[in-house]
């Protein structure tokens, strides 16, 4: 009974265990990214940055039809390109960052839908933006494992002076070399910038899977939910690649006896333990808040 | 028409004393959208000498430590620091700068402070990690090692910042508003740190709002209210004359400004 439930999906399809592959390798970098796009402020960033795909995705689409490597080429290209020029906006102009990152984003949605839509039918279109987990195959089960493995590695390069740089900005760029090298703004703007460049890159990664729309969902529900209970910036991580891969199972097991799609339900999934750490975190959730337990001694 | 912005720049200074200089600024202009926050100021910050760095709210204390640092614009001028020092600057930012929220513990914090020797990648070694613990120790935070930085006090967070800069051991300390929102205790406690740092024969600059400590406990003063005002011993600087001026600038600054002619 449990086996049929639990195993059986996953046991008799393949294309259930690759899809169970993909997602588990894109919950690994969900630990980072998704921890450092909150413990950041950047949540929102990287939604737009998920929208901002699009037209990238588009272009490859209308010149090679649905490939893989096109398509993400040109999702990468146009992804970095908007956050290039939001960041090159908010500096030359009174526009802060947020604003000019959602004009982005709106004009890069429009456009990609419009030109998806001129060139191909509305099933690519769906396609584009909401993956299709059980299409996966050996090129994009490729992709995602090399975009982790290129998260993961990255991490262990960039991660101390990226704590520094979200803690105290400051102090990198006095403590490591000073003012000479302030200019080009010293470790913490260019770990800042590899971040950048990891979270396209995952987003891209995931559109095959999950869509340009839902891929961000499995960056960033889990860290929002993890960030309510764990207490150290490694907690954090893990407990967010903990949740994403726990999401993942439980919403491919769900599409597959429900017969939904699985991209959204394995989202949902996610929202639900969001949700459920809101009520229920050990650190500031609304539980613990307004029925505190008794306040020690001292 | 803005006098303060036309002629007090031109006032004579009274020149930190002499002796080689740890930080020479050099008709320094720091502005933000054009308006200048700190306005062609010269001067030297004496090897090993404790300065106060005194003046109105938006009279550019900030600015120029953080242009001393290169986190300011600096439209004209320079600032020099002596050769051997120059990687060697620890800085104190404003508590509102960090973020007191992030999931770090004290420990780490203090760790941070060996970020020269370690960098990015450098382990951390026993020796370390005994200089970390001892500078927790010495400003009071024994015990709390593994608390979550998010649970201090604001007094208990500057003592955790102030033991990160005696982990850095830097010859030129830099200190941004260093007592803002301080109890009476921490305040004495980080005030006899920051002579004792003095007395080893650092370079210390701390921008102070509280003219009674200026006074008692820093032998020069670098008075300023966008344009310098005066600069040398504390008793000199900070008289009333000097002060009424710092005062008088202050109301006098104006959203349209005409555009400075000082040659840079």
């Amino acid at each position: 009974m449990l086996h049929d439930l639990l195993i059986a999906p996953f046991s008799e399809f393949a294309f259930m265990r690759r899809a169970l592959i993909a997602c588990i390798a894109i919950s690994l970098s969900a630990g980072p990214i998704g921890s450092f796009l909150v413990l950041r402020r950047m949540s929102l960033m990287g939604d737009a940055m998920s929208h901002a795909v699009l037209p990238g995705v588009a272009v490859g689409f209308m010149l090679f039809g649905l490939e893989l490597w096109p398509m993400a080429l040109g999702g990468l290209i146009a992804s970095l390109l908007v956050a290039l020029l939001a960041g090159l906006v908010s500096r030359v102009t009174p526009l802060k960052e947020d604003a000019s990152l959602a004009g982005f984003y709106l004009i890069s949605i429009s456009s990609g839908v419009l030109i998806i839509s001129l060139h191909g039918s509305n099933v690519d279109l769906l396609h584009i933006l909401f993956g299709s987990l059980l299409g996966v195959d050996d090129k994009s089960l490729l992709l995602v494992a090399g975009a982790t493995t290129l998260t993961l590695l990255a991490f262990a390069v960039i991660y101390r002076p990226l704590v520094v740089e979200c803690f105290d900005p400051g102090f990198l760029r006095v403590a490591a070399g000073g003012r000479a090298s302030s200019s080009i703004g010293g470790p913490g703007a260019v770990a800042h910038l590899v971040f950048l460049v990891l979270v396209v890159v995952n987003l891209v990664a995931g559109m095959q899977a999950l869509g340009t729309l839902m891929s961000v969902g499995l960056l960033l529900l889990p860290a929002a939910a993890a960030r309510l209970w764990a207490g150290s910036v490694g907690g954090l991580m893990a407990t967010t690649s903990g949740i994403a891969i726990a999401s993942s199972l439980l919403g491919l097991i769900l599409s597959y006896h429900l017969n939904t799609p699985s991209g959204p339900a394995i989202v949902l999934v996610a929202g639900f333990l969001y949700l459920a750490s809101l009520a229920f975190g050990q650190r500031g959730g609304v539980v613990r808040r307004y029925w505190p337990r008794r306040h020690l001694a001292h | 028409m803005n006098v303060a912005h036309q002629h007090t720049h031109r006032a004579p200074l009274h020149i930190a004393a002499e002796g080689p200089a740890a930080i020479a600024v050099c008709n320094l202009t720091v502005a933000y959208n054009r308006h200048p926050a700190v306005h062609h100021l010269t001067g030297n910050f004496r090897d090993g000498s404790l300065t106060a760095l005194c003046g109105p709210n938006g009279g550019g204390k900030s600015s120029l430590l953080k242009a001393i640092v290169g986190l300011a614009p600096v439209v004209s001028g320079h600032v020099d620091i002596a050769a051997d020092r120059k990687r060697a600057i620890a800085y104190l930012p404003q508590v509102v700068e960090v973020d007191r929220g992030f999931p770090l513990k004290v420990l780490d914090v203090a760790d941070l402070g060996h970020w020269r020797r370690s960098g990015a990648f450098g382990r951390l070694t026993g020796a370390h990690r005994r200089q970390s613990l001892a500078a927790l120790a010495a400003v009071g935070l024994q015990g709390l090692e593994q608390r979550p930085i998010e649970a201090l006090s604001v007094g208990q967070f500057q003592r955790l910042l102030f033991a990160r800069l005696i982990v850095e051991d830097a010859p030129i300390i830099l200190l941004d508003e260093p007592f803002n929102a301080i109890d009476q205790r921490t305040t004495e406690d980080l005030l006899r740190l920051i002579v004792g740092w003095s007395n080893e024969g650092r370079t210390v600059v701390a921008a102070i709002h509280d003219l009674d400590m200026a006074r008692r406990a820093f032998p020069e003063a670098l008075l300023i209210a966008r344009e310098p005002i005066a600069w040398g011993a504390t008793r000199d600087v900070l008289d009333d004359a000097n002060l009424a001026r710092a005062r008088a600038l202050a109301e006098g600054w104006l959203e349209n400004a005409p555009v400075c002619d000082v040659p840079a």
